[in-house]
């Protein structure tokens, strides 16, 4: 089950990287960095914003800022498919 | 051309740390912060909880009905500031001052409190019409119009946006505006008010607020915090300000510009190093001759490395001896307002002999191995400072000031 959940993400979030950066899925891994893709901050920010509406998930900043690989996203997202009732708590933290 | 020194004869702030430069400066040189649970919007809707407002606020306290009718929040700040800045300076416009008076008011977004409400009511309640005063309080130039209304100032009038760096551009023009003698007074510096739920939405789309404080230059640095507020200050001819025996707060003595042709959100150090040398060049100074820097200092982790690197680059063996700090850690991010409220801390801390630090320091990071002033304030004569501004988009404007000399 995990597996097949895991691959409709991987599908997801290659074919969103693809679209966004047009290039082909095909030359879209696991373990392609966001660096080796061209990915910048600002590419970044897009890609996690259109995974949070294809997928209805709040990324939070601080796990955004792990995601530095095709495979890290994919088991950032898994996670956070997991346990959605807990997708804001960690980054309201009060001073 | 003739160029004239141009001294400050007059301060208005109002922010998260006081509703006066008195207090403002009391905050800053305590090193006291003014970051608290956002009030202004539902955080429930927000990832991010905490911001630099101004606690407490009620425009009634300040201004009768008519007035609170046509002004946005940012024009109420910017006039409050202005106020306080105008009665400081002492100045009295006679008819021919107010012809060679100007303003030059500086704001990323304007009136935008206005429109978010406006449009909350057209999108959500189907309101079927504005109020008819919408377009005149949205609009960036509001401030500078009032402020002409409100003392008969009749010279040029102006406002300019370049986001976080709007009030070091619009200081700089109106210092240049003085120098020049295409005025004998200028009026200058930002307001903002950014805490609408539309904004701040935005805001958090861009992943650069803080969960929880601005630690600027600490390692653990995790993003910037929102603040509102405006300042002004009076700039003045020296001489006509020494012939009427005005109060000298400080004195401008150059200014510096560069664009970073590089990316619409990534800073470049190139970029940054080159406004404050051009800044330096133009008011005819070594790098030496600078004692403290006021850094933009956000506490983005892009921010605060890319600057690190600028001034050291700029300053070479110098960096070492020079005392920076970052005020942000304090009132918050004001944006275009962020320019006018640093020049006068950074000319308050040069009158007093006072350096604010970098408040909510935790932990040294090698990438911003410069003397940040962490945490507690220090005394310290300097005879000159910079202030730096960069903006989203790569626009950068650095201030350079001089320690009032009577």
């Amino acid at each position: 089950m995990e597996g097949i959940v895991s691959d409709t993400i991987a599908q997801t979030v290659i074919s969103i990287i693809a679209k966004t950066k047009r290039i082909s899925p095909e030359s879209i891994t696991l373990d392609s960095t966001l660096d080796e893709l061209k990915i910048d901050s600002l590419d970044g920010l897009n890609l996690f914003f259109e995974l949070e509406e294809a997928l209805d998930i709040t990324i939070p900043d601080e796990r955004a800022k792990t995601m530095r690989s095709v495979g890290q996203i994919v088991g950032e997202l898994e996670k956070l498919l997991s346990g959605k009732g807990a997708k804001d708590s960690d980054t309201a933290v009060q001073t | 051309m003739p160029q004239h020194r141009v001294v400050i004869t007059g301060l208005g702030v109002i922010c998260s740390l006081g509703r006066n430069s008195a207090e403002f400066w009391t905050s800053l040189s305590q090193g006291a912060c003014g970051i608290f649970p956002l009030e202004l919007v539902d955080r429930s809707r927000l990832r991010f909880q905490n911001a630099a407002e101004v606690r407490g606020y009620r425009a009634e306290d300040f201004f009768t009905e008519d007035r609170i009718a046509i002004y946005d929040r940012f024009t109420q700040l910017g006039m409050i500031a202005s106020q306080e800045a105008v009665s400081s300076s002492g100045v009295d416009w006679t008819p021919e001052l107010s012809e060679h008076t100007g303003i030059v008011t500086g704001t990323a977004t304007g009136g935008q409190t206005t429109e978010d409400a406006a449009f909350a009511d057209l999108y959500l309640r189907n309101k079927t019409r504005f109020n008819p005063l919408s377009i005149t309080r949205v609009m960036a130039n509001a401030l500078a119009s009032h402020i002409s209304m409100e003392y008969g100032i009749k010279g040029p009038a102006f406002t300019l946006s370049t986001a976080c760096s709007s009030a070091n551009h619009a200081i700089g023009q109106a210092f240049w505006m003085v120098r020049d003698g295409l005025v004998d007074i200028a009026v200058t510096g930002g307001s903002e008010a950014p805490f609408s739920l539309g904004n701040l939405k935005a805001w958090e789309a861009m992943r650069v607020v803080s969960p929880e404080t601005c630690r600027p230059f600490s390692k653990n640095r995790n993003g910037l915090i929102l603040g509102e507020g405006a300042g002004i200050l009076i700039l003045e001819n020296r001489d006509q300000a020494l012939a009427r025996g005005a109060v000298m707060f400080g004195e401008i003595v150059g200014f510096g510009m560069s664009s970073d042709a590089h990316h619409i959100t990534q800073p470049s150090a190139e970029g940054a190093a080159r406004a404050m040398k051009v800044s330096l060049a133009d008011a005819g100074l070594q790098p030496e001759a600078i004692g403290y820097v006021n850094a933009h200092g956000t506490a983005t982790p892009a921010n605060d490395a890319m600057e690190t690197t600028a001034i050291r680059s700029v300053f070479g063996k110098h960096a070492d001896a020079l005392a920076v700090s970052s005020t942000k850690s304090m009132h918050g991010h004001a944006l275009g307002a962020a320019g006018a409220l640093e020049a006068i801390a950074t000319v308050l801390a040069l009158r007093n002999g006072i350096l604010p630090p970098t408040a909510n320091f935790t932990e040294p990071d090698p990438a911003c191995d410069l003397d940040v002033i962490p945490n507690a304030p220090r005394r310290v004569t300097c005879e000159y400072a910079l202030s730096n501004s960069f903006a989203f988009g790569g626009l950068n404007a650095v201030l350079a000031f001089r320690r009032a000399v009577a």
